[in-house]
């Protein structure tokens, strides 16, 4: 910090900024150019989804989730259809635990992509960069277009499996994309990793330290990030993934790089995992029968898994009827950005954006 | 050593310019430019030919004018707007409006004249789907035990009041049958491609064949 006291001025990014990822206000007091002081204010995006969700059946709330972290709404649906199957004690077919799988890690590389696509958008490398990552989005996103005719808004999962199977022309364009990938992930690292601009913007900026991250209950690649080898494919498998070999990827500092890293990385066991069940995927039923409305026994199932952002969890209580009594969601953005004090106070203006757009949240899911 | 990474970043950036297969598409939307040589081959034939035949396109066409209507391919799966609803399959049971969960959808039937075994034992009088509202989640397609209701293909409504966007039965009956395969696999089956501009019949678009007149007498008349 400077020798120079001067008056703090506090400044309000957002609601509406083009750095911020949608609705989100930050104010933030500065002395100078360093953050002395940073609130997050949220609820701009705020539509009640946990409460509408009272009012539906368990089906309709699929398409709920969808809109909560809407640049990862398969993680979601899986989330969620987890819960329900948890609540109501239905079985998923085989077949369909491993579409859940390749959709679900798909969705994570999507994500991943997405978030170091804008990180780098953040650094001033404007566009450039952020259009090689949504070429290959791109791909992915005509995948699940194959899948169940849309690209945002899924609404693939049903309780008790998936919706559909998958096409025929589904196969042989998962199998190029795996093949093809990995190359492209080396050419975004050429341009990225080694670049001595974001090296010097990234490299012990913004650093939050694993006790720190501990402490705040953050999860996902900001947990890895910072040293911690936690992720609940491993720690708590569901699906199918503790049939699956893959490692977890972990940083070393949880710096801005790391967090970056760690998803490049993670994206590169993504298609290790994808190329597994491809080689493993079983014939047979995709869905078992379940009624249109669900009625699950008076209970409550807490399900979670590992979405882009972190654990994503359901908590649904019910009281045997065809909607649940209470849903809760646990939503890594949100609670990955109650760590944003911490990272900020001390550095410059100019990194208060980078550090914001590593955390990689998205409004829809802290807002919900 | 500084310099470095922004060659590397430049070279990266030339390869992908240069490359095929690597170029970034840029696509025209709804029309695309073209030149003399698409013309042709877009009417199969050679540019020679095509000149003789049409001088006025390949005029344009050289002066760059020339332009067509063109769109991204979709799969056939694509949830899109334009609902292919077929009112001889619709029996009014009306789970779609049930399943919908945002209640969109709006029906009103009265008891028919008609005898039962014929099908026809309401008739419907409204059938309105609230366009403005609708998120394509296809949930009501889904819940339509009698593979009246399809999900379409298109998505370009764009229309200068809410109101307008409430499309009812005429305008459902009026519109071209194109169903989306999702969640229909007897569509898929087919091989239809709801973009290929043909249309699916209403006979052709349920999951179950339609017993025969002997059959139905065989297995329900006796009962
Ligand atoms: S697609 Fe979804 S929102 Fe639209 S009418 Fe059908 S069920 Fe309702
Ligand atoms: S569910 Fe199908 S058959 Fe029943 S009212 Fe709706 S469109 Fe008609």
């Amino acid at each position: 910090m400077s020798e120079m006291k001067s008056e703090p001025v506090i400044l309000n990014l957002g609601p509406q900024h083009p750095s911020t990822h949608g609705v989100f206000r930050l104010r933030v007091t500065f002395d100078g150019e360093t953050v002395v002081d940073a609130e997050p204010v949220m609820g701009y995006l705020h539509r009640g989804s946990e409460k509408l969700a009272e009012g539906r059946s368990y089906v309709q709330i699929v398409t709920l989730t969808d809109r909560m972290d809407y640049t990862a709404s398969m993680s979601n649906n899986l989330a969620y259809v987890s819960s329900v199957e948890k609540l109501a004690g239905i079985d998923v077919p085989e077949r369909a635990q491993y579409i859940r799988v390749i959709c679900a890690e798909l969705q994570r590389i999507a994500s991943h992509l997405m978030a170091t696509g804008f990180l780098l958008n953040d650094l001033g490398a404007l566009a450039t960069p952020l259009m090689y990552c949504f070429r290959e989005r791109e791909r992915i996103l005509d995948m699940f277009e194959m899948l169940c005719g849309a690209r945002i808004t899924l609404t693939y999962m049903r309780p008790g499996g998936v919706l559909q199977d998958a096409p025929a022309e589904f196969w042989p364009a998962l199998n190029t994309f795996v093949n093809d990938f990995p190359g492209y992930l080396d050419e975004i690292e050429s341009l990225i990793s080694g670049n001595e601009i974001v090296l010097t913007r990234t490299r012990d900026v913004g650093i939050l330290t694993d006790a720190q991250a501990i402490n705040a209950s953050i999860t996902g690649p900001m947990l890895r990030a910072a040293g911690v080898q936690w992720d609940l494919r491993k720690a708590n498998p569901y699906e199918i993934y503790d049939r699956l070999d893959f490692d977890i990827p972990i940083g070393a500092l949880g710096d801005t790089f790391d967090r970056y890293m760690v998803r490049v990385l993670e994206m590169r066991e993504s298609i290790k995992i994808v190329e597994q069940c491809i080689r493993d995927i079983p014939q047979g039923p995709i869905r078992t029968g379940t009624p249109y409305f669900i009625r699950p026994p008076a209970g409550d199932a807490y399900a979670s898994v590992e979405s882009p952002k972190g654990e994503l969890g359901f908590y649904l209580v019910s009281d045997g009827g065809i909607s649940p009594y209470r849903c809760h969601v646990r939503a890594p953005s949100f609670i990955n950005i109650t760590a944003l004090r911490d990272m900020l106070v001390g550095w410059k203006m100019s990194d208060l954006i980078i550090i914001f757009g590593s955390i990689d949240i998205v409004l829809g899911e802290v807002d919900r | 050593m500084y310099g470095l990474g922004l060659a590397k970043g430049l070279t990266i950036t030339m390869k992908n310019m240069l490359m095929p297969g690597r170029m970034f598409t840029l696509h025209q939307y709804p029309d695309r430019k073209i030149g003399l040589l698409g013309l042709a081959k877009l009417e199969g034939t050679n540019p020679i030919t095509y000149s003789i035949k049409r001088p006025l396109m390949t005029l344009k066409a050289m002066v760059g004018l020339a332009s067509v209507e063109d769109r991204m391919p979709q799969h056939s799966r694509f949830r899109g707007e334009e609902f292919s609803w077929y009112e001889d399959r619709c029996t009014g049971c009306a789970s779609c409006a049930k399943y919908c969960p945002l209640g969109i959808i709006r029906i009103v039937t009265h008891p028919s004249e008609k005898a039962v075994d014929e099908g026809d034992k309401y008739v419907l009088d409204v059938f309105d789907i609230d366009m403005g509202r609708c998120m394509f989640c296809g949930l009501c397609v889904e819940a339509c035990p009698y593979d009246a209701l399809h999900m379409g293909s298109g998505f370009e409504e764009g229309k200068y009041s809410r109101r307008d966007l409430v499309i009812d039965k005429q305008r459902l009956n009026d519109a071209p049958k194109r169903p989306s395969t999702w969640f229909r696999p007897q569509i898929e089956g087919q091989g239809f491609d709801p973009q290929s501009g043909d249309e699916v019949d209403w006979t052709k678009a349920g999951r179950h064949v339609k017993p025969s007149r002997e059959d139905q007498q065989k297995k329900w008349a006796k009962r």
